[in-house]
């Protein structure tokens, strides 16, 4: 076999149980660069491979801040500034009416945050990735499990990682070409 | 975390999904639909039949944009007519899908994963047609969008004082938010329709709008992080799209709109009518694809309950409305109860009395609750007794107010009725090509559900 860039090793596993106990182990025995995948989400997956930031959460807030202070900020400047409206002498600023467009454009701008921010996050839209070059991957969206080391891992070596996730019992070990 | 999915033994109920399934049966079975089922004649002959429903409302809108409001039974008095009756019926209906995805996933009530994809499209499709109706109501819907606040040429802006446009900004930030939480919904599944299917192109356009999901660790974290949050930020949402549509009446000074517990009374309302809606698909779409393992009927035996319940509180409504006619002294508000029990109307309202609170009383029955011929029967009856309300609400308000010299009588032409019966068309079309485009049951919710789904945290001491 020749020189090919390899992506990673893939470890295929039957269940979801299996591939937290693989993930756990692999972190364990010192790589740094696994990822797993599986048809569902499963808890504390994303943590066994050692995934802690998260920051959806936080683009949320700012975007649902940006939302509600720009609705605000808008309503007073139209209805104080630059359009104002005389109705039989109430208060120009009138606060309790401003309220609701505050709060459907914080919730609006949340929103489009959470979809737009995990989608970026994520580095979706991505059609391509290595990982479908594996024909037995289509069932990741199915029933199976799997485990990848990346070539980038400080620690991996194609002889030693295949014997290390040989040693996790997986249905079966196939290389990711990149 | 395992443990709020174990089903006590004492629980006798239907379970959410039939025993038997696992990951890959529950996968064939929902994308088989999709991806392998023929197209029956069946399914055919109802399309036109339904796809002739809409044209009826492309007819009616042209004559309408070409003629103007006049075509319409409305007139001085009764200005809101038909247009808004079924604005304010086909958004609370669009009420249960975001209220089953958002509410019922706060607080983790599982059994919504195996309805909660169709009550989102529901939702989505109903709101679509509500929002034809104000559109066109506003007489030059070319000009509608003068309903948003942007820099012109006319120096001029929204009125934010005006609940009409506070309406504006539910609703559309209420479709818009319905629509992401059903797009990244389907997400995960879309990656399981391109996976399986055969042909290029349907995997081509499977595998376009699922943007290249992989089911990565670290994406479904980040996506469980942000399906959280949109449930949450969703939740106060889908209370507060009725609530400011009721405000488009309770602003008002016209008696049987002015009251102040019409925020609540419309938010049970729609989830009510948006129940009857889910039943009335539910039942007939899980007979005609054979999917009652996965909407059981413990699941709609739940949903029969949120109708009683729902429906008591909008009885509680009816109740306090007429207390206040009694209650307030005040003569006009007297008279709207006069005038709708005696009044030119009378025939409606004791329908509506008939349809919302007396009929579905026999839900407290398990019989009725399980007998799916039943079940459609009231469901249907909810939603013809739900319209009724609202054209009480509207008309009968209306028609009668302080002055009686400024009394009239409101009849829906024939293009009322075609616009209502077209946004029927519409609706049912939407729903007829989503069955066969899409999973109509949430995929990777429903294999959550299995035992299998389930990891024990033991497991990596033990190593």
């Amino acid at each position: 076999m020749s020189e090919s860039p390899v992506y990673g090793l893939m470890a295929e596993f039957d269940s979801a149980q299996d591939l937290v106990t693989a993930a756990h182990k692999t972190h364990e025995a010192g790589y740094q660069k696994i990822d797993a995948y599986s048809p569902f989400p499963i808890e504390g997956l994303a943590e066994a491979t050692g995934f802690h930031k998260n920051r959806v959460a936080l683009v949320v807030l700012i975007g649902g801040l940006i939302g509600g202070l720009s609705a605000y900020g808008l309503q007073y400047w139209v209805a104080t500034i630059t359009y104002p409206v005389n109705v039989g002498g109430r208060p120009l600023h009138s606060w309790p009416s401003f309220i609701i467009v505050t709060f459907e454009l914080t919730i609006l701008f949340a929103g489009l945050s959470a979809v737009i921010g995990m989608l970026a996050l994520n580095g979706l839209p991505m059609p391509y990735h290595p990982v479908f070059n594996v024909p037995e991957f289509r069932k990741a969206t199915d029933n199976k499990f799997f485990l990848v080391v990346f070539s980038t891992d400080p620690k991996y070596d194609a002889a030693a990682t295949r014997s290390f996730l040989q040693g996790l019992a997986p249905r079966m070990i196939a290389e990711v070409p990149s | 975390m395992a443990t709020n999915t174990q089903i006590p033994v004492a629980d006798r109920r239907p379970p959410v999904i039939e025993p038997g399934h696992t990951f890959s049966t529950i996968t064939e079975k929902i994308s088989n639909i999709v991806l392998k089922r023929p197209i029956s004649l069946g399914w055919i002959f109802g399309f036109l039949i339904v796809f002739s429903m809409m044209n009826l409302l492309m007819l009616a809108l042209g004559y309408l944009f070409i003629k103007g409001t006049g075509i319409w039974g409305i007139n001085i008095p009764i200005g809101w007519g038909f247009a808004i009756v079924n604005f304010v019926w086909w958004i609370g209906i669009g009420h249960a899908g975001t209220l089953i995805s958002a509410i019922l996933a706060l607080l983790r009530q599982t059994w919504r994963n195996s309805i909660n994809r169709f009550a989102e499209a529901m939702t989505l499709f109903a709101v679509a047609c509500a929002g034809i109706f104000p559109l066109a109501h506003t007489g030059r819907p070319w000009l509608a969008y003068w309903l948003f606040p942007y820099p012109n040429t006319m120096n001029y802006w929204p009125n934010f004082r005006s609940p009409l446009v506070w309406d504006v900004f539910a609703v559309s930030t209420y479709f818009t938010i319905s629509l992401i939480f059903w797009f990244i919904g389907l997400i995960p599944d879309l990656a399981t329709l391109r996976d399986r299917a055969e042909n290029p192109w349907t995997q081509r356009i499977y595998g376009l709008l699922a943007m290249g999901w992989r089911g990565s660790a670290r994406h479904w974290h980040r996506y469980e992080t942000a399906y959280l949050l949109l449930a949450g930020i969703a939740t106060p949402l889908v209370l507060s799209v009725h609530t400011v549509v009721s405000f488009d009446f309770a602003v008002g000074i016209v008696p049987g709109w002015h009251t102040t517990i019409f925020p609540p009374y419309f938010v049970a309302g729609a989830i009510y009518s948006g129940f009857a809606m889910v039943l009335c698909l539910a039942i007939p779409i899980r007979a005609i694809y054979g999917i009652q393992d996965f909407i059981t009927l413990r699941h709609l035996e739940i949903s029969a309950k949120v109708m009683l319940a729902t429906g008591l509180i909008v009885a509680y409504g009816y109740g306090m409305e007429a207390f206040m006619g009694w209650y307030s002294g005040s003569q006009f508000d007297s008279f709207l109860l006069w005038n709708r029990l005696h009044g030119p109307y009378k025939i409606a309202y004791l329908s509506l009395l008939a349809c919302n609170i007396g009929i579905p009383q026999v839900l407290w029955l398990k019989k009725f609750r399980v007998s799916t011929g039943w079940l459609w029967l009231i469901s249907f009856v909810v939603l013809v007794g739900m319209w009724l309300e609202r054209f009480i609400i509207v008309v009968v308000s209306l028609h009668r107010d302080f002055l009686n010299s400024s009394w009239g009588m409101y009849y829906p032409t024939k293009w009322d009725w075609m616009t209502f019966a077209g946004t029927i068309g519409m609706f049912l079309t939407a729903m007829w090509l989503f069955v066969r485009v899409l999973p109509m049951i949430s995929i990777f919710e429903l294999r959550t559900l299995l035992p299998e789904a389930h990891v024990h945290e033991a497991a990596e001491v033990e190593k």
